[in-house]
């Protein structure tokens, strides 16, 4: 089961960051010849990346004193690496471990890490999620600062009672005894690679978000997995940080060198526009500026693109201005559509923003269906998906 | 060790990094944990192979499987018989007449606040309640043999670790009146206590959620311990059930406890029954005991009912477990659960009743204590008549000053959910507010806290 990771990354890399060959050779996540919409996403000129040091130090979230840093450039699981190395460099109580965490990580997030810090620092645990989740939130309770790995967010479920009748209630039920298991960071790679099949795309994000006490980060870029996870391990609520694994080796983009952290309860404009706002986060972010493109090209509309970054607790106030503004909003995500994150934010667009509306809000997610192998690409919103819901909605 | 990657040559150590808190100490051990066995034979005459998964496993030519029924039980380790007479009295007790006395009134302490709040749970009172009856002996003894700095991870039926450790009977009865005295903020169901000055961590109702807490904790202080040579060895001591043992979370616990090598005790209370559950529904095998060895866990069964026996075999557990840079070990205490299982059970719907007067009557951690005391000269009707009423008045005061107690303020459903108040939390309370206002014929605010104000006041926590 745990084999196949190795195969995913070796495609994934493929199917990315060479394009051009994806006519000649059949790829499992490759674009259809006639596509105009549908091809595959152009990481290194996306927008969405920082391809530039200048780019990337312009950031006005950044620390000052990281603006005036260098840069260099990382995938995604380098930056997470980075990460896990700069906490446990500046924190003598943090700890990483996970299935086959010590080698280096089935996707590599935390190579070289056991060598410099040492196997009681970084190490293996036996293969049960819900034996190395107790196990972080025990060690947090005694005031470490453990950070966790489920390999795929897939295998999670075993440790579900674990997160949500333990971790994250153990806070309010210790009232005014002060304990608490914050500093636990669960990671897991979430989301579709293209070929993950039944049990390793899931998104199994909006059943945390459900949950009172934890907090759910997704990060879309190197930049922000960083800055995000380093916010993450520095935060006395227990957080589940789930790093979209198709991203892993595809997003690459010009990161500060030295450690900073990113605000847990902002969203970020990635893109202002006038007549409707987008509301996604992690992978399909890269899907709807895509789309975005197309449709602002074609149909001459200004569309806003909004990264939730943290799903819960999550950053009403900037969604809400932005379809006040707008009057017209879309969710995308790759988790099905019933009851998941988009249900949420268009409730709570339709509560907040009832008088500014001038569409229904339109849900871009997953059809209520598992992620068959051969059917990922119809399962999935692609950027045709999210370009008829731009459409749509203009046209409403 | 993860075999699959194991043909990976070791990498020279960089030095790129070299932060205080990296222990070059360490890096033999790493580069052994990333060798790889020599050769999968050792020779074609050799008389075992090197399986990784069973190293010292040697070959045979009878085909026979191994037999858990046909090995025989592990025994139980007892001091004294059933009429508190002490076997080998050349042996050193471990427990002076003095501490023998106060754990005693313990024990008859716990008992008494069991048989009263029983009764008040059944006059409604208070909302439920859980007692200790048959099992003081394990929680009073094996708390008596920890040090204070130990940290507890309990099931629910422990409140004579607490009792033993110091919690006050005020503290007692605010947690099972839901006061704003309670620690826990009137949250938690009446017996899910903790303590931070005690090092008792908050009780849930999960079963067997805490085992593997308790190996995370003890690694935590394994590596505190580490940080800081001058700190004195702590210890985690876990408790639970037998019927909480056939939870996964047990197996993912006792495993890693094994592979992370933690400094903890896991204390099995083996009473017979999972509510109505006999053990022969419960396991098969030679009870909890016997999967230490699986898990290669040095384990000891001891009779729950002899304090001695389980003062002396945690006193001996806790010394193993610091022993070597720490392991865990498994102590399974055996007794008899002679009470019902909660106030919301009927116990006679599923066992004799004579069965649980024999055991009452027969066999108790407390009768079986009394009986040493009295053969010592320390002990008679009268002191037992005077310790017994001082003790009932004592909690009568308590139960009473607690019960007149205001409940917690409002705010407190929201707080501690988060760190700090969410945005989210902050326009719900506002929303509360206002229903309240509203409709204040509907709630009795009064009873809480500061009433409405709470839910206006500047909200922090």
């Amino acid at each position: 089961m745990r084999a196949l990771s190795r195969l995913l990354r070796l495609r994934n890399t493929s199917s990315t960051s060479r394009p051009s060959r994806c006519r000649h050779i059949r790829q499992y996540s490759s674009a259809v010849a006639t596509a105009r919409l549908n091809n595959s996403v152009d990481y290194s000129t996306t927008p969405l990346l920082n391809h530039t040091s200048q780019q990337c130090l312009s950031n006005p979230e950044l620390p000052e004193h990281i603006r005036k840093s260098k840069t260099k450039r990382i995938n995604l699981f380098q930056s997470v690496n980075e990460a896990m190395r700069e906490a446990l460099m500046t924190d003598e109580r943090v700890l990483v471990f996970g299935e086959d965490v010590q080698f280096g990580g089935v996707f590599r997030c935390s190579l070289n890490l056991a060598e410099d810090f040492g196997t009681e620092r970084v190490f293996n645990t036996p293969l049960s999620e819900q034996g190395l989740v107790g196990f972080a939130i025990g060690a947090a309770s005694e005031g470490m600062r453990p950070i966790a790995e489920i390999q795929f967010a897939d295998y999670v479920y075993p440790a579900f009672d674990q997160l949500i009748n333990e971790c994250s209630k153990v806070r309010y039920r210790a009232g005014s005894t002060g304990m608490h298991c914050g500093g636990v960071v669960v990671r897991m790679p979430t989301g579709g690679v293209g070929h993950g099949a039944l049990y390793h795309s899931q998104s199994p994000e909006s059943l945390f978000t459900h949950v009172p006490g934890l907090r759910v980060v997704i990060p879309r870029s190197p930049v922000q997995a960083k800055g995000l996870l380093l916010a993450a391990v520095a935060c006395n609520d227990p957080v589940i940080f789930m790093e979209p694994k198709i991203l892993y080796r595809a997003a690459v983009e010009q990161v500060p060198v030295d450690g900073y952290t990113l605000p847990l309860d902002k969203a970020e404009i990635l893109k202002s526009g006038s007549d409707l706002t987008i509301i996604s986060y992690g992978t399909p972010l890269y899907t709807c500026n895509a789309a975005i493109e197309a449709a602002e090209k074609d149909l001459g509309c200004s569309v806003e693109l909004i990264d939730l970054r943290t799903i819960y607790p999550w950053d009403r106030e900037t969604v809400l201005k932005s379809v006040k503004k707008t009057g017209r909003a879309i969710v995308v995500h790759e988790s099905m559509t019933n009851a998941g994150v988009g249900a949420e934010v268009a409730a709570t667009i339709q509560e907040g923003a009832f008088l500014s509306l001038e569409a229904p809000v339109k849900r871009v997610a997953g059809w209520a269906c598992h992620t068959g192998l051969i059917f990922e690409k119809f399962i999935i919103p692609d950027v045709t998906r999210v370009y008829d819901a731009i459409k749509k909605t203009l046209d409403y | 060790m993860s075999l699959r990657y194991g043909a990976r040559s070791i990498r020279p150590r960089r030095n790129l990094y070299a932060p205080a808190c990296f222990n070059p100490s360490q890096a033999p051990s790493i580069a052994r944990s990333w060798q790889r066995w020599s050769s999968v034979a050792e020779s074609p005459a050799s008389e075992r192979v090197l399986f990784p998964g069973a190293l010292k496993s040697k070959f045979t030519n009878d085909l026979a499987f191994i037999r858990p029924a046909e090995l025989e039980a592990i025994p139980t380790y007892r001091v004294m018989n059933q009429d508190g007479v002490v076997i080998d009295e050349t042996r050193d007790l471990g427990t002076t007449d003095e501490e023998a006395l106060t754990l005693y009134r313990k024990m008859i302490c716990l008992s008494v606040m069991d048989l009263i709040m029983f009764e008040a749970q059944r006059q409604g009172r208070l909302s439920f309640y859980m007692v200790s009856t048959g099992e003081e002996g394990i929680t009073i003894g094996s708390s008596s043999a920890l040090d204070p700095s130990d940290v507890v991870f309990a099931q629910y039926r422990e409140a004579g670790v607490l009792m033993e450790r110091g919690f006050t009977l005020d503290q007692f009865m605010n947690q099972f009146f839901s006061n704003c005295k309670d620690f826990g903020k009137g949250r938690n169901m009446p017996v899910h206590f903790g303590s931070r000055e005690l090092n008792v961590h908050t009780i849930s109702s999960t079963l067997a959620t805490q085992i593997p807490h308790s190996s995370g904790a003890a690694y935590a202080l394994k590596m505190q311990a580490k940080l800081n040579p001058d700190l004195p060895g702590r210890i985690a001591c876990c408790y639970f059930g037998e019927g909480a043992a056939s939870e996964g979370d047990f197996h993912g616990a006792l495993n890693i406890a094994a592979t992370r090598a933690c400094p903890v005790i896991f204390l099995c209370r083996n009473n017979g029954f999972a509510i109505s559950t006999p053990t022969s529904d419960q396991y098969r095998g030679d009870g909890v005991a016997s999967r230490g060895a699986g898990y290669g866990i040095d384990t000891i069964r001891v009779d729950g009912n002899d304090i001695f026996a389980v003062r002396q075999a945690i006193k001996e557990a806790r010394r193993e477990a610091l022993a070597d840079g720490g392991k865990p070990i498994l102590v399974e205490a055996m007794a008899y659960r002679i009470g019902h299982h909660s106030t919301s059970d009927d116990s006679f719907a599923y066992r004799q009743k004579v069965e649980v007067e024999d055991w009452k009557r027969r066999d108790n951690p407390i009768t079986r204590l009394r009986k040493w005391l009295e053969g010592r000269g320390l002990w008679d009707e009268a002191k037992e008549k005077e310790l017994r009423s001082k003790v009932r008045k004592e909690i009568l005061v308590a139960f009473d000053k607690a019960e007149k107690e205001k409940k917690p303020a409002l705010k407190h459903a929201f707080s501690d959910v988060w760190e700090n108040f969410t945005e989210e939390q902050k326009s719900q309370m506002e929303e509360l507010r206002s229903v309240l206002e509203r409709y204040p014929e509907e709630y009795d605010i009064e009873q809480y806290e500061g009433g409405l104000d709470s839910l206006k006041e500047d909200l922090k926590q």
